[in-house]
């Protein structure tokens, strides 16, 4: 069920270019004892509707792939391609979620969803009524009206999830999004992801160093190494969908864990 | 105001309760030392005294600080534009804050006192050196706050917005002017508090009318009692600016008061 293999199970569905690519992306920060090398020669693909995961180690330059994909660092060497075109300007192409749940306090839940569709000129009404169409889809009937602070952690996730989907744009960025949630809070926000992407199918490029969530949730996974970060293994996962939480404890599960896990430490064993 | 629950009304009255007995036992014991030891009117007046002179004169007294309110609201005002508009230019502009910034910080070492005259001489005995000393007081906690509040927005937050395609204007509106405002009206509390000092100084320096000239005139005849009556109506004109400001702000800013159980 393991493959070695670029090509993605999902790449037949609609048309062949890939939502994003980027090909021998090198990021090199001007620290202050001298250059640092955060990315080198980064390869990798996102087909539409797929869900493709990054694991590696902190302060591997997982955040820094995000970042140049979202457009707010140009990469210092090869190029980003949003369907299939090579953009300098890519602001505004992504809707970008990080760990902390960065929810503008002095705006109510409801608020906060449509900030997204604010940003891209659509009328508070119109980005109004379409969040409450997925108010209940995301747990958040009956806080609509309250001030973050009032929400629990899981809560104000899901909130931030809700203005993520709602900025409909095509690609997904998915910065460890359930990194500063307690272990039961996150498996139950990692099933319910499950649910949304069945439902929604969005692209979706996820950045977490937690291996189990990565195999759990993706259909490829990506190990990076440590600084400078390159990709040094990719996986298909074969696990069937719908996935339940259940399916971590079963074997294929777990001996895609293991190879995973194995390449992240460097042992050179690879998946096989 | 919000109507709080219970445990909040309580606690509020817990908080207003303290100051308020200590404030009754030493006015009474005020009161019961100057009678016991026959103080003369023109050393010290009695409380009582003062509440006599504030209601034999009130007509007087009103006129005074109607001149005086005028004083702070038009500098006050005046203060809050040129505080945030100063502020916001620093905050944006690397050359503005290199140029201006230590001017800012420099004129709170001027003692404004010694400057009064010199505007007296400049502008006469009406209400624009009043005003401008008024300005010199209350701009510095108002810009200086504002700086840093425009400061304090969260650098995730901008890039948040910058991801989603925000432009300059559209990321100020929404991220940082918002994150500042709750420095902004820590600033412009204490602007409100301190502005009527400063048009009292205006007036002792020169007037003709308004609390700080009722002082001085009041006190030249050792009518002490019409002195202590001034101060009172004072502190509570900046008292009054103090709560209407913090009443705006609960208004404006109800995300602040939100807790958990909110």
């Amino acid at each position: 069920m393991v493959q070695q293999s670029e090509a993605p199970r999902v790449i037949a569905r609609s048309d062949a270019t890939p939502r994003l690519e980027l090909a021998g992306v090198g990021k090199v920060f001007s620290g202050p004892s001298g250059p640092v090398e955060a990315l080198r020669g980064v390869d990798l693909s996102v087909a539409d509707g797929e869900f493709v995961a990054i694991v590696g180690p902190s302060g591997c330059g997982k955040s820094t792939i995000l970042n140049v994909v979202a457009g707010l660092e140009q990469p210092t060497r090869g190029e980003v391609r949003l369907d299939g075109a090579a953009l300098q300007d890519r602001l505004g192409r992504t809707a970008y979620m990080h760990q902390r749940d960065l929810l503008l306090p002095w705006r109510t839940v409801l608020d906060n969803a449509i900030l997204g569709l604010e940003v891209a000129g659509v009328p508070r009404s119109e980005a109004r009524a379409r969040a409450l169409a997925l108010v209940e889809r995301f747990g958040l009937t009956g806080f609509i009206d309250s001030y973050p602070a009032a929400l629990s952690g899981g809560m104000r996730q899901r909130a931030a999830f809700l203005r993520t989907v709602l900025a409909d744009r095509p690609i997904l960025l998915l910065d460890e999004p359930f990194g500063a949630l307690d272990a039961l809070t996150r498996a139950s926000m990692q099933e319910w992801l499950l649910g949304l992407w069945d439902e929604l199918r969005r692209t979706i490029l996820f950045i977490t160093h937690d291996v189990e969530e990565a195999v759990l949730l993706a259909d490829r996974v990506l190990v990076m190494s440590p600084r400078p970060g390159t990709i040094v293994e990719r996986a298909v996962v074969g696990l069937p969908r719908p996935r339940r939480y259940e399916m971590v404890t079963e074997p294929a599960f777990v001996a895609l864990k293991a190879a995973l896990i194995a390449a992240l430490r460097g042992d050179g064993g690879g998946v096989r | 105001m919000i109507a709080g629950l219970p445990s909040t009304r309580l606690r509020r009255s817990g908080q207003w309760g303290i100051p308020g007995v200590l404030l009754v036992v030493a006015v009474a014991l005020w009161e019961l030392i100057v009678r016991l030891t026959d103080t003369p009117a023109w050393f010290l007046p009695a409380p009582s005294a003062i509440l006599g002179a504030l209601v034999h004169n009130w007509q007087l007294i009103g006129g005074h600080t109607l001149v005086t309110l005028e004083e702070v609201l038009v500098g006050f005002v005046l203060s809050f534009a040129f505080g945030v508009g100063v502020a916001i230019a620093i905050a944006y502009s690397p050359i503005v804050e290199r140029a201006i910034y230590p001017i800012v910080i420099a004129s709170q070492a001027i003692p404004i006192i010694a400057l009064a005259p010199i505007l007296l001489i400049w502008f006469g005995y009406g209400l624009t050196p009043k005003i401008i000393v008024v300005v010199l007081i209350c701009f510095f906690p108002i810009a200086v706050n504002t700086v840093d509040g425009l400061r304090a927005a969260d650098p995730e937050l901008v890039d948040l917005l910058r991801s989603m395609g925000a432009g300059r204007w559209k990321s100020f509106r929404t991220v940082r002017l918002p994150a500042a405002l709750p420095y902004l009206f820590s600033g412009t509390r204490i602007a409100a508090a301190v502005s009527v000092i400063g048009a009292l100084i205006g007036e002792w320096v020169g007037s003709s009318a308004g609390l700080g000239y009722f002082m001085i005139r009041s006190a030249s005849q050792f009518n002490t009692a019409r002195v202590f009556a001034a101060v009172l109506v004072s502190a509570v004109l900046g008292v009054v600016l103090f709560v209407a400001v913090a009443l705006l702000e609960r208004w404006l800013l109800p995300w602040q008061h939100t807790g958990r159980d909110g």
